[in-house]
């Protein structure tokens, strides 16, 4: 396969190019106008979108329909699908259907606990995995089959995405995972929220001594700090999050009314280290519900859109 | 074994308050294990019940009896005359003794004084925790003895996830992380090869997903 580009995404990353990708979460009812205004603000500055599935269990509209809508808009998503919700009969017919929209890019995840969401008395499914989600995806795309072995008629051909988080716990294990992702078929990765530099840096060495940044493209996700509580709160009470003390200082040292530019100013100096780093193809702009500054990290932080 | 919860009083009195002569049965094996039901259990429940009783002025009558097992055919033949003589029965056992009883007797009514809650252990005096989903298809050998299926707050055959902090499950600080402990002991049997391994999608047929489960052992068929 992989002759012709099956996304956009996947040509910038082969052509060797930055990628950014940027995010954009579903609203909480039907309004698709809240979609066109995110695609607004984010249209010519990311190559591809990713589209939140149901983020921290709160329910929305449908990543899939979201996708859609950005598919007609002219800006490429990635549709987010997670585990949480369907089974494997519900997940491979999405993927069929989402194809048939026109949406070429997959996050396959396991998706934010519903005890977190908006409707923790809800039946969770995990039915098969993230892992075994990538590998059903891939098979359908490769092989041309679905998880039974049955013979599509038209395959979906999606470029496979994971997530990884390197800050999170067994840290020595965390490298064997990705491997394992990849090697079930991830084709590009985007990490967890990077603070803790040094800890980034460790993770995606390991990865390249074995060789894993060569097989998939590797994106650094970022968020800008809004202010130094949020800083706090994201290392103290988001699941896998790791907001090293010094940030929290930086955030502290700034005044209360200046916390929003010294967040966008770590966020961009983040970014210009990640560039530095070899085995990192591309930035996650991750700024749910702030969608506006998107333009302005992409601008300073020197990605030519 | 089986663990379960004696429901609040509140709920119990509002089921059996309707009945003039109430049974409480016990079960004396997990449910006694586990505090819930077993014969002390059912002498400090009916107390209860005839003082909220008396308290509001119902009329009703509150027998205790204990039988060794409301799931064996055997030990439910034991209770016969006293269910025969009452308008109803609150069975303290699992929801198995519970539909037991009830499928044996069915001209009174079974009502349930506890909550199953699951398949475990007691870790230490009054604590205990869930450890099978028996799920028809044991894969504790891959995973150093510790299921993730059970024990895993997203069933990850491929873990473990991105919110495992410090051995920690993302979903309460008091539970551990089920994936933290398998790597753990897979290190400490040097199999770490087993996590190397890709796991495929599990068979569910033999669960719950396959509907009810019959269990035939031709060989013990008289």
């Amino acid at each position: 396969m992989k002759t012709e580009p099956l996304s956009n995404l996947q040509k910038i990353l082969s052509q060797g190019k930055f990628a950014v990708t940027g995010e954009c979460g579903p609203p909480r009812g039907a309004n698709q106008d809240v979609i066109a205004k995110k695609i607004e603000l984010l249209k010519g500055y990311v190559d591809a979108v990713n589209v939140t599935d149901n983020q921290t269990a709160i329910v929305r509209m449908s990543s899939i329909a979201a996708s859609a809508h950005l598919v007609s808009a002219g800006l490429e998503p990635i549709m987010q699908m997670v585990v949480r919700d369907r089974n494997r009969i519900a997940i491979q017919s999405d993927i069929m259907g989402a194809y048939s929209l026109g949406i070429r890019n997959i996050l396959c995840l396991s998706g934010d606990h519903q005890k977190f969401g908006s409707q923790p008395d809800a039946l969770n499914v995990f039915d098969i995995d993230s892992m075994n989600l990538i590998r059903a995806v891939k098979d359908m795309r490769d092989q041309g089959k679905d998880m039974s072995g049955y013979d599509l008629d038209v395959a979906p051909a999606m470029f496979i995405g994971a997530a990884a988080n390197p800050f999170a716990d067994p840290f020595e294990y965390r490298v064997l995972r990705l491997a394992k992702k990849i090697d079930a078929g991830a084709d590009f990765i985007q990490t967890q929220c990077i603070y803790n530099m040094d800890r980034f840096k460790e993770w995606i060495k390991r990865a390249a001594d074995q060789g894993l940044t060569e097989k998939a493209f590797i994106l650094g996700g970022v968020t800008p700090l809004k202010s130094a509580g949020m800083a706090r709160y994201m290392n103290s009470k988001v699941a896998g999050m790791d907001v090293p003390d010094e940030i929290i200082k930086r955030m502290d040292g700034a005044a209360k009314d200046k916390q929003v530019e010294e967040g966008l100013k770590i966020c961009i100096e983040t970014i210009e280290q990640l560039r530095e780093i070899d085995g990192v193809s591309g930035v996650h702009i991750m700024a749910i519900g702030w969608e506006e500054v998107v333009a302005r990290i992409v601008k300073e932080a020197g990605l030519k859109k | 074994m089986i663990t379960g919860e004696q429901k609040p009083i509140k709920e119990i009195i509002k089921i059996v308050e309707l009945y003039k002569s109430l049974l409480i049965l016990g079960c004396g094996t997990c449910v006694k294990t586990c505090f819930a039901g077993g014969e002390d259990e059912v002498a400090v429940l009916a107390s209860a019940l005839r003082l909220a009783f008396q308290k509001t002025g119902k009329k009703i009558q509150v027998k205790e009896f204990t039988i060794e097992r409301q799931c064996e055919n055997e030990f439910i033949q034991e209770a016969a005359s006293e269910v025969a003589q009452s308008d109803a029965v609150l069975s303290l056992a699992c929801g198995a003794g519970v539909q037991a009883i009830a499928k044996r007797y069915a001209a009174v009514p079974v009502l349930p004084g506890v909550n199953t809650t699951f398949i475990g252990i007691q870790e230490s005096r009054g604590i205990f925790t869930e450890e099978c989903s028996g799920c028809g298809n044991c894969e504790l050998a891959k995973f150093g003895g510790i299921c993730p299926v059970t024990r895993c707050a997203k069933k990850i055959l491929n873990g473990p996830c991105g919110g495992s902090q410090n051995g920690k499950c993302e979903i309460n600080p008091d539970t551990d992380c089920a994936w933290h402990l398998i790597i753990d002991r897979l290190t400490a049997l040097d199999l770490m090869d087993n996590l190397k391994a890709y796991i495929p999608p599990k068979n569910w047929s033999t669960s719950l997903s396959g509907g009810p489960r019959k269990l035939i052992r031709e060989d013990h068929i008289i």
